[in-house]
């Protein structure tokens, strides 16, 4: 016979002649996914999949990180020698400035919450979609606008009165753009209140059946936790940055001294509103690390009740503190006791959470990939950044290190070193699951140890010129302080250097990555057992739990029947 | 086990039912939730302006009577009436909705964006009295034309610091006004829908959603009316 | 109006407020009014505000469980609007101890 099937070349097929080589001879084809169920720019601007939105938000956030980089090069490089003498003063507050509200605004609030948080907890509580999916593109729309108002502001001048706007000098005396700036900020906090609100009716309703409250991933947890900020804490920057606008153009004088206006009501309310928000930028990672210390140890969490529980207690003490910003302010010293107190406090489920995760890495099997390299940096640098918080929570030594690079190191250790390592760590453990493709191990554990030192060169010697008395947003310094700032910005380079890595190799693995199966890892849960990258619908039929979350150990190990 | 789950049989839903909800209970629970929940942010809104509000009319009581003492009463009380007026033919459109009368549905929510508009009209010509008397905050303000309790004049102070009460005064109505101005289109498209039968008992959780941001507004201004026209001067 | 309560397709908030209901909180809302006006033109020192304050809640009250059907809702409509106020109150407690705390208490110098 010779029959040849579709595409086996002449010779193969006539009787007598050589075998057909072992190859498919029919076009394999990729199953259906949410990545190529449809193509085109349209399929992308206009689509409702939760999933293609956070890759909208990933490629996003990504632009607004590497512009915020940029402000952060400069600065560092200011920084090499004592004078002043590569950008003037009012370049250097704009580079400051911008640098924060880039970085705070636009790439850490949103990061985890509209990147992760959207892609998994649909998928996580056994939901098809967002309880709003329309909402949930316009959020990224309303993003968009916001970041290019803000980015007409930086291209048109800047915008020199540092990320907090304190007034008068916001409303009054700076003649940059701050009302464009402010305006910026306002919208995309709505972009930030309709994500919240969309993952906490997400979060209440559409639950699969079998999936109680107790058996939720602690990512979700996190987010509901996060979103309880974002709902309750946003409104009230978005209507304090109005009425800056308002002052500053319309003259609607609230906080103008000259008509009995106080500049440090401004500061509470901006202050109400900005603690909270350190939460909002920390919470969701403190969920990534839970889901990666499970992950990456294969063994149950420890004190699970404990950890969800205080996530939502670090939500609701987090908006009693923000005085603990104010100390010097000249606010009352009795109310500053108060403040310092519940900011003591606040560090107690922190605390809990990190107990709770060693205690989970003990005795499991641990594997030191790179997301596992992530959590444990995460860990010890978020540790650092939580315990100097202390110090600056106790009012005598705050009044001596505030407004210090002490307080610059101590943010940057929970913001960097906590939140962005926790998005990184995130970001490699459920890239099979998002694009499908296994990035290369190796050049991801190379990626994290240099993110590691870089960012200890970069930051530990902060804490030293702040205790020595440098003063934040100076870009002149005493000639005895510059080893430690040229040791500062070495580390700089470093870390730049460590977050372009990710970036190049997860690009090359969205085509030439090893394709990836549905649990990589052999982890627990429900996003585990649908396909990498999963189809539009996440899931065929109702997936039903019945087994409690990271359910290791038992046979079938899965959560869904 | 993992075994996946068989393919529901095809069960004919609501027109309405998007295709993530399960239910139509879920999707209308959900989406009540939501506005609640959206309702919370608003709270939060206004309430970081009646913050600073609060504390300017402890610290600057004089100025804030002064001020307060020029607000027309009888158009502000006018608008209140108004307001709630418009809640109830809101709430009755709601009530319409889902007793399947479309006709009523409609001519209650048209009365509704009326006496939105009747509201929307007063507050004009109260800012065109504002504007009429410099006081507008910003370089035209002047107090002159406010005086104390006894029909004085008021000190230096007092007039600086009126000022503030303006700036708040147009901050909170503006904002309320705002609101309105939203929420009447969005009522208006209500209405659109009702006409063409789009709401019925099974299905009316917009309408519903609407009038929970509507009364919200309302309430808004239930606060504002006392705190800003009825300051009373201490004797 | 159909009782759904063991339905369980029935959808949640079926309860329908007779339109008797509405005229009622109607009619309470304008009394308010009325009353919180008139209160005003009465001199009762530093009851003014609270009082004042109090009709306000009590208005909003009325509006928020009946118009806006709150009373008939699930709890959890409740404490989200619970948790609004909560937090408010404490932007208003922390704001008003710092800038209004010294006139109502009596702490010593300045800046206390």
């Amino acid at each position: 016979m010779s029959t040849h099937a579709g595409g086996v070349p002449e010779p193969y097929g006539r009787p007598g002649g050589p075998p057909p080589p072992e190859r498919p001879t029919l076009p394999v084809r990729e199953p259906v996914n949410y990545l190529n169920v449809s193509y085109g720019i349209k399929s992308w601007l206009l689509t409702v999949d939760h999933k293609r939105i956070a890759l909208l938000y990933l490629a996003s956030i990504t632009v607004m990180f590497a512009i915020g980089g940029i402000f952060a090069t400069l600065i560092r490089l200011e920084l090499l020698t004592p004078p002043g003498d590569m950008v003037q003063s009012e370049t250097y507050n704009k580079l400051f400035t911008m640098h924060g509200i880039v970085m705070v605004f636009f790439f850490l609030i949103p990061s985890i919450p509209a990147t992760l948080g959207n892609f998994l907890i649909p998928i996580m509580i056994g939901a098809k979609d967002l309880a709003f999916p329309r909402i949930n593109l316009l959020s990224w729309y309303i993003y968009i606008a916001g970041a290019a108002f803000t980015m007409y502001a930086m291209i048109a001048g800047g915008v020199d009165t540092g990320w907090t706007f304190y007034v008068p000098y916001s409303t009054h005396y700076s003649n940059t753009h701050v009302i464009a700036t402010g305006l910026g900020i306002f919208i995309t906090g709505f972009s930030s209140i309709l994500t919240g609100l969309n993952f906490i009716v997400t979060i209440h309703k559409m639950r699969a059946p079998g999936l109680t409250w107790w058996r939720l991933p602690l990512f979700v947890w996190a987010h509901y936790a996060t979103s309880l900020i974002m709902i309750l804490g946003t409104p009230v920057i978005a209507v304090t940055v109005l009425m800056v606008a308002l002052e500053n153009g319309l003259h609607l004088g609230i906080f103008d001294p000259a008509l009995g206006g106080d500049p440090i009501l401004f500061q509470h309310l901006f202050w109400f509103y900005s603690h909270p928000a350190v939460y909002i930028m920390i919470l969701p990672a403190m969920g990534v690390i839970s889901e990666l210390v499970q992950g990456m140890s294969r063994k149950q969490i420890f004190g699970y009740s404990f950890i969800a529980i205080s996530s939502l207690a670090i939500a609701m003490l987090g908006f009693l503190v923000w005085g603990h910003h104010m100390f010097v302010s000249g606010q009352s010293t009795y109310l500053g006791l108060v403040f310092s107190g519940i900011s003591f406090l606040v560090a107690i489920p922190s605390a809990v959470k990190v107990f709770n995760w060693t205690a989970t890495l003990y005795k499991g099997s641990i594997s030191l990939d790179t997301p596992m390299l992530y959590a444990l940096g995460f860990i010890g640098l978020f540790t650092i950044g939580g315990l100097t918080g202390l110090f600056l929570a106790s009012l005598g030594l705050d009044v001596h290190l505030t407004d210090t690079y002490f307080i610059v190191a101590h943010f940057h250790y929970i913001m960097v070193g906590g939140a962005i390592m926790g998005y990184l760590g995130g970001l490699h453990y459920w890239w099979p699951k998002i694009s499908g493709r296994l990035y290369p191990e190796a050049w991801g554990r190379v990626g994290a140890i240099i993110i590691f030192a870089g960012f200890n060169l970069t930051f530990g010697p902060q804490f030293i010129l702040g205790y020595l008395g440098m003063p934040r947003r100076y870009h002149y310094y005493p000639p005895e302080f510059q080893i430690l700032h040229v040791m500062s910005s070495a580390g700089a380079s470093i870390l730049a250097l460590g977050y372009l890595l990710p970036l190049v190799y997860f690009t090359w693995s969205m085509r030439y990555g090893p394709r990836a199966s549905a649990n990589p890892w052999d982890a627990r849960g429900l996003e585990w057992e649908i396909p990498s990258p999963p189809p539009t619908e996440n899931f065929v039929g109702q997936p039903v739990v019945t087994a409690r979350t990271y359910q290791y150990g038992s046979e079938e190990g899965t959560t869904v029947v | 086990m993992s075994s996946p789950s068989e393919t529901p049989p095809v069960v004919a839903h609501h027109p309405a039912l998007r295709h993530h909800f399960d239910t139509m209970a879920t999707q209308k629970d959900s989406s009540l939730l939501g506005m609640w929940v959206f309702i919370a942010q608003e709270i939060m809104f206004f309430g970081g302006m009646l913050a600073a509000y609060a504390i300017y009319r402890n610290i600057y009581y004089d100025a804030f009577a002064a001020g307060s003492h020029h607000l027309d009463v009888k158009l502000g009380t006018i608008n209140t009436a108004v307001l709630i007026c418009s809640s109830l033919t809101m709430a009755l459109g709601v009530h319409a909705a889902a007793l399947g009368k479309g006709k009523a549905t409609v001519l209650f929510l048209l009365l509704t964006i009326a006496l939105g508009s009747v509201f929307l009209g007063i507050k004009v010509v109260e800012y065109a009295d504002k504007f009429h008397h410099d006081l507008v905050p910003g370089p035209r303000y002047s107090a002159e034309s406010l005086h104390g309790p006894h029909g004085e004049a008021l000190t230096a102070d007092t007039a600086r610091h009126s000022e503030l009460f303006f700036a708040l005064y147009f901050g909170l109505t503006g904002l309320h006004a705002l609101h309105m101005i939203i929420g009447v289109p969005i009522i208006a498209i209500m209405a659109w829908k009702a006409g063409h039968g789009r709401f019925g008992p099974a299905y009316y959780t917009p309408v519903e959603v609407t009038g929970l941001y509507w009364h919200f507004v309302d309430i808004v201004w239930i606060f504002l009316f006392p705190l800003l026209y009825l300051i009373p001067h201490h004797a | 109006m159909p009782e759904h309560a063991a339905d369980p397709h029935a959808e949640p908030h079926d309860h329908v407020v007779p339109v008797g209901t509405y005229i009622l909180v109607f009619l309470a809302l304008m009394v308010g009014t009325a009353v919180t006006v008139a209160a005003s033109y009465v001199d009762l020192g530093m009851w003014n505000t609270p009082v004042a304050m109090l009709i306000a809640v009590t208005k909003a009250g009325l509006v928020v469980s009946f118009f806006m059907h709150l009373k008939y809702s699930p709890r959890l409509y409740w404490i989200w609007l619970g948790a609004a106020v909560f937090f408010l109150a404490h932007l208003l407690l922390g704001t008003g101890a710092d800038l209004l705390g010294h006139l109502f208490l009596n702490l010593g110098s300045p800046g206390t």
